[in-house]
């Protein structure tokens, strides 16, 4: 399983980086972490000519607030959320997720960006974000933009809407508000594994202790990370009990669309999907003061 | 096809080569360097035999390429033992059986080195967590955990001579 030929090139600073992807366009591949990228190559299910190493520009490694807004490097490797200060103590469900991504050795290396920009619905991140509301910051030879991640995925897998000219910089975060928390939980048969299935959730309460905002996203059970939207519609307005929970978990699993395969059966994924809405729900519920 | 030079330091000792853009960093030290300690198991990320320690962070060399460690410092299981003295991790899986076969032990030690260094005093859960990314087909991974912890004790009690040594000599 060696990969097939391909040119080599390490960009030193973002503005290299867009002006390589400009210059080499749709037969550049950006090689963050690798992780999933040089498997692709190994087994030829990808063969870029050129591939542009970002390894180097540790300018995209950076986790930090600011005026309201968790700030994450692309660059930044999974590791580094899994031993944050910060993460650990503002952001849980960005630590449930990180720690449950492979194992602690591909931590390492795998980067937030690269997870997002790869577009697998089997990635535990772009359901995270979908809940947290995050955006995420493109940069080409135009400038950049900010794209809701809502708007980042499309109905296709392995497919996202930054264009091939752009690199993706940043990811940026609400940062908690009062009355808010969230959970991830991640069904999987072992350590390193893609999920069976996986629930996000997002909760802000008003002072009445009544849903103000709901996110909820869902990990592999679909052709693109899914936003269960009739879930969050649903919880709106209502007190956050037992019968709320498992009305949003049965739509939740309503809008997943798990197809059978190694992992499982449709219909046992669908039904993962709703047992882990409810625990994530209740977890979120403990995280909220 | 592209050729690149790299210039990479392993086990103390600066390595000098042209590799193609597509040589793996396993293929390299195996086949280029000749240092066949380092492990090929499953070749897609999952299995850790090949993890040696890069810039100080355990890394399956199968998943990244030679071209990439350019000017980076590399441990492999080669450069643990240091004049013909085993180092504390493999002290501790010749101490406590932590190895049958042994396909998966150079991978395993170099993963528990790398905790070692970021978490001298690990507990057991911090241990079976760290060596999560390395699969072990024989032992059923306690005598693995076990021959860490010896060498997270060996480690600290030699760090602890080390400073009153230092202090007597003053």
């Amino acid at each position: 399983m060696i990969p097939g030929s391909f040119d080599y090139v390490t960009a030193t600073s973002l503005p290299e980086a867009v002006t390589l992807l400009e210059q080499y366009g749709d037969d550049a591949k950006i090689l963050a972490g690798g992780h999933s990228l040089i498997p692709l190559l190994r087994f030829r299910l990808a063969s870029p000519s050129i591939l542009i190493d970002i390894n180097r520009i540790t300018e995209l490694e950076y986790i930090q607030e600011t005026d309201g807004v968790l700030h994450i490097g692309a660059l930044t490797r999974e590791a580094e959320l899994d031993s944050s200060t910060l993460i650990r103590n503002r952001y849980p469900i960005l630590l449930d997720t990180s720690t449950g991504i492979a194992d602690p050795t591909v931590r390492n290396w795998a980067t937030v960006g690269g997870n997002l920009a790869h577009g697998d619905p089997a990635n535990d991140h772009p359901a995270t974000m979908l809940a947290l509301g995050a955006s995420v910051v493109a940069v080409g030879p135009d400038g950049q933009r900010v794209i809701p991640v809502e708007e980042f995925f499309t109905d296709a897998t392995f497919e996202t809407t930054l264009h091939s000219n752009e690199i993706l910089t940043e990811i940026r975060v609400p940062a908690p508000t009062e009355h808010s928390g969230g959970a991830y939980v991640k069904l999987e048969r072992k350590v390193g594994d893609y999920a069976i299935a996986g629930v996000a959730v997002y909760i802000t309460l008003d002072d009445g202790g009544l849903v103000a905002t709901a996110g909820i996203g869902l990990t592999n059970v679909g052709p693109y990370p899914i936003k269960a939207r009739p879930a969050e519609q649903f919880l709106l307005g209502k007190p956050l009990d037992d019968a709320a929970i498992h009305q949003a978990a049965d739509l939740a699993a309503a809008a997943s669309q798990p197809t059978s395969d190694i992992r499982g059966p449709a219909e046992y994924k669908r039904a993962m999907v709703r047992t882990l809405c409810v625990r994530t729900l209740r977890k979120a519920l403990t995280r909220i003061h | 096809m592209s050729k690149h030079h790299i210039r990479v330091t392993i086990n103390g000792t600066v390595y000098e080569d042209d590799v193609d853009s597509r040589t793996l960093l396993v293929h390299w030290i195996r086949d280029g360097l000749q240092l066949t300690g380092t492990h090929i198991g499953c070749d897609t990320s999952a299995c850790g035999a090949c993890t040696v320690v890069v810039d100080g962070k355990a890394t399956k060399s199968c998943t990244m390429f030679a071209v990439q460690a350019d000017g980076r410092q590399i441990m492999t299981v080669e450069g643990l033992e240091e004049d013909g003295n085993l180092h504390p991790i493999q002290e501790g899986f010749y101490e406590k059986h932590g190895l049958q076969c042994g396909y998966c032990t150079p991978g395993m030690m170099m993963a528990g080195v790398a905790l070692l260094s970021r978490n001298p005093d690990p507990t057991e859960q911090e241990i079976r967590v760290g060596i999560s990314g390395n699969l072990c087909r024989c032992t059923g991974y306690v005598n693995i955990v076990k021959a860490i912890r010896y060498a997270a004790e060996k480690m600290q009690s030699a760090e602890q001579v080390t400073v009153s040594v230092g202090e007597g000599g003053e």
